[in-house]
Parts: structure tokens; sequence; C-alpha cells
């Protein structure tokens, strides 16, 4: 199904998704998109969406199983509380991308804004992923409680990554292409060196993540990656007195 | 570090009734009791939860305050010193559990209500349909119709829940009370048409006969939120805030997090659960309305979303962004208001009273002509049907009992919800302990709860010489204060007892 979104609103734009969704339809291409809100948000159904042009906030937010790609910038707000499906965008997206994020893939060709990845977690096998190619800002996986986000800077900006990296942070793990200086990180992180387990761990992913953007997965893995975890599951355990 | 702290309580035994049972040492989840060739109490764990004195078959236990007294002093109160004896041996934040039960005034009893004499009959509901029922959600600025002969409604209302009774179930999440409890709330709201409400853990599987009668929360953790989870339901709450904990986060112990509390919140077994302050993508009404409309996105705009905040100062203005914002339901949580745990420097001195919070939300929302637009509930200490009554006088479209429910299930209030040893079986995971509060019976209690405060409702619409909870909405006229200052008096918008009309 094809769809021309110039000058539509959201809601019958979306109803029209939903409808033709319900109807069995599997792919869509919606063209002329300009800031549309929730386009894929609460779908359950494994469809495919190409998105021409750049959509609104909380694209894919609570959703269950599409793929929606973004020829394009994204706005804020993507994979709000997602849950199953992919999401992959051709270019930049802005903040509070992943928010409590629960499952599902996350790529991102370009940069990443503020608060990324705040609060994702996991269950068992249901483990969210963000890969994005350029630098973050500050809040980098905040509160972060499970889950694998990684970070390129493949366009060697600096600094990689903002303040306040993984504050609050306990649970999932953070793989930075490069060095992250100390300042930047939050009171409850780590920071590692990667074993060899993780270098596999991510040499999967990102040969996908290189095989979308058409980066070199050998440039990519030729640098040093640092790779972050909370310093403990309960940081604020010791704070109370009964 | 020793504690130097004085026991509480002193746990009396009467050895010469004492018949060695040993069922108070079996029934003590505080290990305040143990049998050493005699029943033996260790006053220093007790937390007068009444378990063992309830269960005693001789009512040989009696509880009493310790009456080791401290030298006087209006200013260095006990509590005071006992909490500087804590934080000096431990460096903690005092958690606590329930609501503030500091002596703030309480605003209920210093309002009293109307009814008819002579000239304005009153209506017996012994004999006459008394009706407790009210909707939540939008309502339409005005009606339209279509047809001559064959009307109908044109205009399209907004998804609208039913309620049986203006008295809805607490928030309470799976993790901070046990399943049991969840359950008996569930099966009590299904039986009375009215709802409970999941609190921010998730919905247990058990609960998926019920999810036309239950209220599912979006807070800020988004624990177990998934759009199943947001379709499963009657309505959609965003939980901004709570008023034992207004603008702090909570945080659920790792080990209250078993197998099943992890399956419910999906996260890892043994982490905490950490549930920030702020939800991050909500940082102002406009972000707040971006997260309204993607649930109804999410839900086809079938569900009511409602916002729950706390009573702070300025919550007139918030609530009427909040109905700007598109909400449909707008939930206010008084500062006396419970939790399964928060800081006792939040819990005590931060928020303000429901009464003053509500008659201003109320005030607000009619000044600028959006009252119809969402629906009020109010909670935060309702604690017997009067207060009801004066609530919805008071503009409320219904309230929310969260303690209340916990008493009629059995709770004592001892205020132990953080411990995990709620010897109740409510505020508890341990799989022994949870066994002790039967779903049925606490659903029978919880029906009996409701039924009586229903009829007591009747009978003051009845003096009142009105025969629908919906004609005593907003009518603050049948309320008169007592006591109360003319500033007091003016933000309530009631008259000072004495004066009529």
């Amino acid at each position: 199904m094809r769809i021309d979104a110039k000058g539509m609103h959201y809601r019958p734009m979306n109803k029209m998704i939903r409808d033709a969704v319900a109807s069995g339809e599997k792919e869509f291409e919606l063209d002329n998109i300009g800031g549309q809100r929730y386009i894929g948000a609460g779908l359950n159904e494994n469809v495919k969406i190409t998105i021409n042009g750049t959509p609104g906030n909380d694209l894919g937010a609570f959703m269950n199983g599409p793929k929606i790609i973004i020829n394009a910038n994204g706005q804020d707000g993507l994979a709000n509380t997602m849950n199953a499906g992919e999401i992959i965008v051709h270019g930049n997206v802005g903040d509070i991308i992943g928010y409590g994020m629960r499952g599902g893939k996350f790529y991102i060709k370009g940069d990443v804004g503020y608060r990324v990845g705040i609060h994702m977690k996991e269950y068992k096998k249901q483990v969210p992923i963000i890969i994005a190619g350029g630098t973050a800002g500050d809040f980098f996986g905040e509160y972060m409680a499970g889950g694998i986000m990684i970070l390129l800077g493949m366009n060697g900006k600096s600094p990689l990554v903002g303040d306040y990296v993984g504050t609050g942070m306990h649970g999932g793990v953070m793989y930075i292409r490069g060095k992250v200086d100390p300042y930047h990180l939050g009171k409850e992180v780590n920071c590692l060196e990667l074993s060899e387990e993780d270098t596999k761990l991510i040499s999967g992913y990102l040969k996908e993540y290189c095989e979308y953007f058409r980066f070199d997965f050998n440039e990519v893995m030729s640098a040093k990656f640092t790779k972050l975890v909370p310093l403990s599951l309960r940081p604020y355990g010791n704070m109370y007195v009964y | 570090m020793e504690s130097q702290l004085p026991a509480e309580f002193i746990v009396n035994i009467d050895h010469e009734r004492c018949r060695k049972c040993k069922r108070c040492v079996m029934n003590c989840s505080f290990s305040a009791i143990e049998f050493k060739d005699k029943v033996t109490a260790n006053n220093r764990q007790c937390v007068a939860c009444h378990r063992c004195a309830t269960f005693c078959p001789e009512n040989a236990i009696t509880i009493i305050h310790n009456p080791l007294d401290y030298k006087d002093g209006y200013n260095w109160s006990p509590e005071i010193r006992k909490n500087i004896l804590k934080q000096a041996e431990s460096g903690g934040i005092i958690l606590t559990g329930m609501g503030n039960p500091k002596p703030y005034p309480i605003y209920w009893d210093h309002m009293l209500i109307d009814a008819c004499q002579v000239t304005n009959p009153s209506i017996d509901p012994l004999r006459e349909p008394m009706e407790l029922r009210t909707y939540l959600g939008a309502k339409p600025e005005y009606l339209e119709f279509e047809g001559n002969n064959d009307v109908s409604l044109k205009t399209e209302l907004a998804p609208q829940v039913k309620l049986d009774i203006p008295i809805v179930f607490a928030a309470m999440s799976y993790g901070a009370i046990s399943l049991n409890a969840h359950k008996a709330l569930a099966i009590a709201a299904k039986r009375m048409g009215t709802l409970m409400n999941t609190g921010e853990g998730g919905l247990h599987e058990d609960l998926a006969g019920y999810t036309d009668r239950i209220i599912v929360q979006v807070a800020s953790g988004r624990f177990g939120v998934t759009s199943k989870y947001l379709n499963s339901s009657a309505l959609v709450e965003i939980k901004i805030g709570q008023g034992a904990k207004p603008g702090i986060g909570g945080h659920l112990p790792g080990e209250k997090v078993g197998e099943d509390i992890s399956k419910t919140r999906m996260i890892p077994v043994g982490t905490d659960a950490l549930s920030p302050a702020p939800h991050h993508d909500i940082y102002s009404i406009e972000d707040l309305s971006q997260l309204i409309y993607a649930i109804k996105e999410t839900t086809d705009y079938k569900k009511p979303v409602s916002v729950k905040i706390a009573a702070v100062h300025n919550v007139a203005a918030i609530a009427s962004g909040i109905v700007r914002a598109g909400a449909d339901i707008v939930m206010i949580d008084g500062f006396r208001g419970g939790t399964g745990a928060a800081p006792m420097i939040i819990r005590d001195h931060v928020g303000i009273p429901i009464e003053l919070a509500l008659a201003a939300v109320d005030d607000r929302l009619r000044q600028e002509g959006i009252r119809n637009r969402a629906s009020i509930l109010v909670g935060g200490s309702i604690r017997q049907s009067a207060d009801v009554v004066k609530a919805i006088a008071l503009g409320a479209d219904a309230c929310v009992i969260g303690t209340a429910s916990l008493i009629a299930m059995g709770c004592r209030v001892c205020q132990k919800c953080y411990t995990g040893n709620c010897a109740w079986g409510i505020a508890t995971q341990k799989p022994e302990l949870v066994r002790r509060l039967n779903p049925e019976v606490g659903a029978d209690r919880l029906c009996n709860l409701l039924t009586a405060w229903g009829h007591e409702i009747q009978e003051v619409l009845g003096s009142l010489g009105i025969n629908a909870i919906e004609s005593l909405r907003g009518s603050r006229e049948r309320l008169r204060g007592v006591g109360l200052s003319q500033e007091t008096l003016d933000i309530l918008g009631i008259k000072h007892a004495g004066i009529g009309q």
C-alpha cells in the first residue's frame, strides 16, 4: 500500500495503516511524510513500513513487530517503550529515543540526541539493541536496566558522547567505539575492556548494521571499543534505613 | 552498629492462659515471638500488626506501647529523637509505608452535610430508587441528535467507563502488594461494577478475566507496558505522581523481584525495579499530550486516558494543562495518600491536602469552561463514605480508596509494607505469607465494605432530597464549614455553618 501523506494529519493516516494491517496488508510505502506522529505505534504484526520524508515524534511507540525504514532523519521519541520489531534510520534522530525499550533493533546511521535509551530493559531472550553510527548527547543510557547500546562515532566528531553517561545504570551494557573521558561517566558505571565474547557479540550486530548503511565492517572493528557496565544491580540498595 | 533504640511495643503473654499451641509463633512474620519452653517475646521486633493476638485461641496476648518514657519535650518529640538515633546508626534515608500519620488538619472533618427539613421533603432510599451510577470520561460541550421519529445521537461520544458505585480501588502494584491481594481487588471490582488499578507493576496473567474492570498504569519505569497491556483494560492511567511521594520515583528492592514479579514487570530476577522520578519523555504539558495520544493511537481511541498527579501547590494550573493535553480523566492524590514504601521526609512533608486541591482544581476547570472535558477522581485518604459524599459535593466524579481497601482485607496499618513481611499476606511476596490472604474471602470483605458505603451514601442522598449521585456533584451549597478560617472557606468554596442560603 502506498500513501501520499502530503498535508495529511497523523490520525486518519495511522488509522488507514491500522485498518489495512487488520485486513492483511504487509507492506507500506509512505511518501511526502512531514512530521506525522506515532507511525507504527502499537502495531503488533510483522509488516514493513518504508518512510520517505521525516516522520514525527513517537514513531514505533509500544510497537511489537513491524520493520520501519526511514529514508531521512527521525525526530524525538522513536521506539518509545517498543517491545519488538526493527527501526532503521538513514539519517540522524533527536532526543529521548528508545525510552523504556524492551526488545527489537533500532539502527541509526548518524547522530542521536539527548537521553538515549533511558531505562531500556531486558527480560530473558528479549534484549533490545540500539546502534548509532555518529555521536550522542548527554544522559546516554541513564537508568539503563538492560539491553545493548553501541555508539560508533564514525563521523569523527568530538566528544563521542555527552555528560552523565549511564547515570543510575543497573543493567545492560554499552559499547562505545573509542575512549570515554571519565568525567563524562555517571557514578554507577564501570569502564572495562572488551573480552573475546564481547567482540563476538557486537560483530554479529555490526555486520548487519554495516550492510544497512554501507559502512566498512573492518574499518568499524579496527578501532578500540570501551565497554560500560553497571557497578551494581542495586545502585541505591544501601540508601535507606528501616 | 548495635542499636540503642528501645522497643516500640511490648508483647505481654498471659502464661496462665497460654496453652503453648505456638500458633502465635507460627503467625508472627517479624520474628517477635519465639518458643523457649514457653512463648517468649522479642519486643524489639514487634510492629503491632496484631496477627498473634488475633489468632491466639486463648486471648492470652496483649500488645502495649513501651511505657519507657522519654524526658518530656514537645519540640524534641520521641519520634524525632528515635529517627535521629536510627540515622546516626545507619546514615540512611528513613523509609516508611502507608499514609502520612502526622496531625495535619483533616478538612473532611470540618465540613458538614445539609439535609431536608419540612420545606423540601427528603427521600426514603429504602422505598425509592437511588442512583449511584456514574460514568468516567470526557463529556461533549453539547449533544446533537438526528432523525425525526426515530431520534438518535449524532454527537460522537468519547469513550466512557461505567461505575456502579463512585468508589474505585487505588493503584497498588503487584510487587508492592501480593497477587492474592490483586486478585481480591479484581474479583471485588468486577462484582461491584467498579475498577481496580494495576499500579505500575504490570498485569499478572491470572487477572486476564477481569481486564474490563482494570485500570492499567503507565509509570516512568514502563514495567510490563506493551500494546497488549494497554488494550487489556477499562482505561489507561499515566502516573506522574503519587500523594505519598510527589516528585520522586519508586524503588522496588531486588529481593522482592522473584520469578513471578520478574515475569510481570519484564525485568530480570533480583534487579531493583527503579522508576525514575519523572517520565523522561515528559518534561512539559506538550510532552504529556504526546504520550496521551501515543496511548490513544495504540488503543484506537477506545480507552479513556487518565493522568494521575499528586496534589501540590500549583495543582489547579497543572490539572488545567492535563485536561488541555487531552486527558479524559484527572486523578488527584492528596498528601495523606498511602504507599508501599516512601522516604518519611517526603511522605510527611510534601504535597497538600486533597480537600483543598480538589476544590481548587474543580474551580479552575469550571472557570476555564473545560470541566466537562475530563472526569475528576480523587484519593489520598478517603476513610469513610462521608468523605466520598463530601468529595463529590466539592466536585469530584468519584473517589479512590487504597488504604481503606487494604484495611478491609485485614491490614492493621502497622506501616511496615516496605519490609515485605506483611503478616496478613497483603504487602508481601513470601509464598507462605501470601497464602494467608484468600482472594475470595478478601473479595467478599471488599464487596461488603463497598455495599455498606453504597447504602450509607444512599441514605445521605435521601436526606439531601436527591436521588442520584450526579445531582450532588459540585453542589457545594450542600456543605458547610465548621471551625475553618475565611480563607479556607473561600478555597473550599463553602459557607460557614450557621449561614443559610
